[in-house]
């Protein structure tokens, strides 16, 4: 797809630009404030002006301005050069997985002191994903990716199929669907989002970074990741799980039209599917992911975001104070659900869905099952280099699809890839 | 080509062969306008029709995409608009100014450095502007110009292309012999600019002005990097924010497609109104050579 192209080309710039250096540091933080202040928030999330705007109504000494810009690593980048420029604005959505750089390059600040009442709020988890595993506090989480199975309730019925409970049962039913109809498959491997892979690593125990004392570990190329990786390479070399690239016009057809049974994906995807594949209104379901051993019950993330402040930010106190009330007042967090369509990352906030997402009017427990299984989910610790590894694993799983080659040497690839680029950097890694 | 019209034999022999050209050019036409025809009639379709039925059937859904991309945000999509179009115009203009004059002193004057300027000015054509883009940033976020109108016009201004341009244009548009001719008939040089060199060299200005415009329209990276506030967005990146949402939100396609659609329309009008300006040989008579 031309915009992949596009963002490839992008991220390479920005992130080049930086490597090459430049000077200018950020200005100290004045942490203490008197008077009204005015502050720029960097995010993507849909009608975010209008929440700053009760803000603003209740609060005249801290004016919050709203900058809509676009998602993804782009996104990552222009904030690290802007930052490096000393043009950052106050406050930022940044993903979890990029939270590690904004840390690395010293373009986020430490608010441990102003936030660190509101961890009650955050599941051990999801906490864990903006302290980085250190004793600062980096950001405060906005929204959450659990992962769950979506599946077509009358085309499992169609097909004979039943739910599966584990990832042997799905590979059974995978085989049994693509045999009755080989333009049928019960679900994809895609290449192209390593988010969606981190996120079933995570499910399977894998712990992608780590720190040891001084040093990092790089675990990506170890067994439950291998497992995985193992896993979706044996599917797809018998090519019994599609293999396209999502997130094109042929993917949302075959979504649309019942090609393709089921969808690994996160909390998220009702608006996705609703906006792709209107024709299944009513007929999709969710159920946990198939796990490794039968009896257990666990899940991983795919996505989600916390909101940060600014390292070079001059009112850091009052970009902490609206931070948490965007993300932990209850007013708030029901402005988020039902302005920005997000999966609150707080207790709170989960507290709040009743009502099934019109989708899936046909699952009335929809929100009860997704707090069951966002309860279930783990996390690992993000390195400072994930763009990196997220780069090599589309690269090396793009290039093993198309061969039809090991998933294995793929996932040895982007282990190396991301040590080396670690090296590079001046890491020191345990060996 | 006169004989074609009475020898018979003669025009058989040349038919397939001029057969062979305007197939090309027809494919070629083709290759081009089929992007065009899908958005058109991606356009028109509604959120359910636009991946559920035929690529280039019609939709049902036109005016309630205009509608929707009109109300998005309170209408921030004819911001965008405006903003391309201030952009876009404004840089446009400056930078034929600045191109017409700088390739007519290249041209027409000798003066000390003046290969080393013009052989500058090749290496800079040879410099992708893309590559600009992050050091412009960083110098203007220095002057504290980021994020303004300016961050995006000052380096559309200055363009070696259309300086080189301009350069060859006046070399071969304005006669020597008539800029002497208006010397000695007492002309200022700023007299001779006005009245013999611009006009002169009007079907240039329109050919720069028009790369230009359609250059800085259609600009994604300076102004994706140079913009932080959405109110200031060219089209380009506006769109993208609808294209880019983020993880947990589904990318609003039909909007972006008709917004394509509509941000296509005002550089085909451009292109349209501008072409009769394209006169060429204006001086053709002035002099005798």
């Amino acid at each position: 797809m031309r915009t992949k192209r596009l963002r490839t080309v992008l991220t390479a710039l920005l992130v080049g630009a930086l490597a090459a250096g430049c000077s200018s540091t950020p200005d100290e933080a004045a942490p203490q404030e008197t008077g009204p202040v005015d502050l720029t928030f960097w995010t993507w999330a849909p009608n975010m002006d209008k929440i700053a705007a009760v803000w603003n109504a209740e609060h005249p000494d801290i004016h919050v301005t709203v900058s809509k810009q676009a998602g993804g690593d782009e996104a990552a980048a222009k904030f690290l050069t802007a930052a490096k420029a000393g043009n950052a604005p106050d406050l930022v959505q940044a993903e979890y997985q990029m939270l590690p750089s904004f840390v690395a390059a010293e373009a986020v600040a430490d608010i441990k002191a102003e936030v660190s009442a509101a961890k009650a709020q955050f599941s051990d988890g999801i906490w864990g994903l903006v302290t980085l595993g250190t004793d600062g506090v980096y950001g405060l989480p906005q929204d959450s990716g659990p992962m769950m199975l979506y599946y077509r309730t009358d085309l499992f019925t169609k097909y004979g199929i039943a739910v599966p409970k584990t990832w042997d049962e799905y590979a059974a039913a995978a085989r049994a669907v693509h045999a009755k109809d080989k333009t049928v498959y019960l679900g994809g491997f895609s290449s192209k989002d390593p988010g969606w892979f981190a996120g079933l690593a995570q499910q399977a125990g894998g712990q992608w970074w780590s720190i040891q004392g001084e040093s990092w570990k790089v675990g990506i190329d170890e067994g439950p990741t291998r497992k995985v990786a193992d896993f979706w390479g044996g599917l797809a070399a018998e090519g019994v799980v599609d293999t396209q690239a999502p997130w094109t016009p042929e993917w949302n057809a075959a979504l649309n039209n019942g090609k393709v049974l089921s969808w690994a994906s996160a909390v998220w995807a009702p608006g996705v599917l609703s906006s792709n594949a209107p024709d299944g209104k009513g007929k999709w379901a969710i159920a946990p992911l198939p796990q490794w051993s039968a009896g257990e019950s666990y899940s991983g993330f795919w996505g989600g975001s916390s909101i940060a402040v600014a390292a070079g930010s001059k009112h850091r106190a009052a970009a902490a104070q609206f931070a948490t009330w965007l993300n932990t007042d209850t007013k708030a967090l029901d402005l988020l659900i039902k302005e920005a369509a997000v999966y609150p990352a707080a207790k709170g906030g989960q507290a709040l869905l009743t009502t099934a997402p019109d989708y899936f009017a046909n699952q009335p427990d929809f929100w009860a099952q997704a707090t069951a299984i966002s309860s279930s989910a783990r996390g690992f610790t993000f390195g400072p280099n994930v763009n990196v590894a997220y780069s090599a694993y589309k690269d090396a799983f793009d290039k093993a699809v198309q061969q039809k080659s090991s998933f294995g040497a793929a996932l040895t690839a982007v282990q190396e890839a991301t040590v080396a680029d670690m090296k590079k950097s001046g890491f020191t890694l345990v060996s | 080509m006169s004989i074609t019209a009475s020898a018979e034999g003669a025009g058989r022999v040349r038919r397939p062969l001029g057969l062979m050209p305007t197939a090309v050019l027809l494919l070629g036409a083709l290759y081009c306008l089929l992007p065009v025809a899908w958005v058109l009639m991606a356009a028109s379709k509604t959120r359910g029709e636009l991946f559920s039925t035929n690529a280039f059937a019609p939709g049902t859904g036109l005016l309630e995409n205009l509608s929707d991309l009109s109300a998005y945000r309170d209408g921030i999509f004819w911001q965008w608009m405006a903003n391309t179009a201030l952009y876009a115009g404004v840089g446009a203009v400056l930078s034929t100014a600045v191109s017409v004059l700088a390739g007519y002193a290249l041209a027409k004057f000798r003066f000390f450095g003046q290969n080393l300027i013009f052989n500058v000015l090749i290496g800079g054509i040879l410099v992708p502007s893309v590559v600009l883009a992050v050091p412009q940033y960083l110098l203007l976020a220095k002057a504290g110009l980021a994020d303004t109108y300016w961050a995006v016009l000052l380096p559309s201004i200055l363009h070696p292309y259309s300086i080189y341009l301009a350069r060859i244009y006046a070399a071969a548009a304005i006669p020597d012999a008539l800029l002497e001719a208006g010397r000695i008939d007492g002309a200022s040089e700023g007299r001779l600019l006005r009245v013999v060199a611009v006009p002169l060299m009007g079907p240039g200005m329109v050919t720069i002005f028009l790369f230009q415009f359609v250059a800085i329209w259609n600009n994604f990276l300076l102004p994706f990097i140079m913009l932080a506030d959405d109110h200031r967005f060219p089209l380009t990146v506006g769109l993208y924010t609808l294209l880019v949402t983020g993880a947990n939100q589904p990318a609003l396609y039909n909007l972006v497609i008709t917004g394509a659609l509509l941000s296509i329309i005002p550089l085909i009008a451009l292109f349209l109104t501008m072409q009769r300006y394209w006169r060429t040989d204006l001086s053709g008579g002035s002099v005798k050579s």
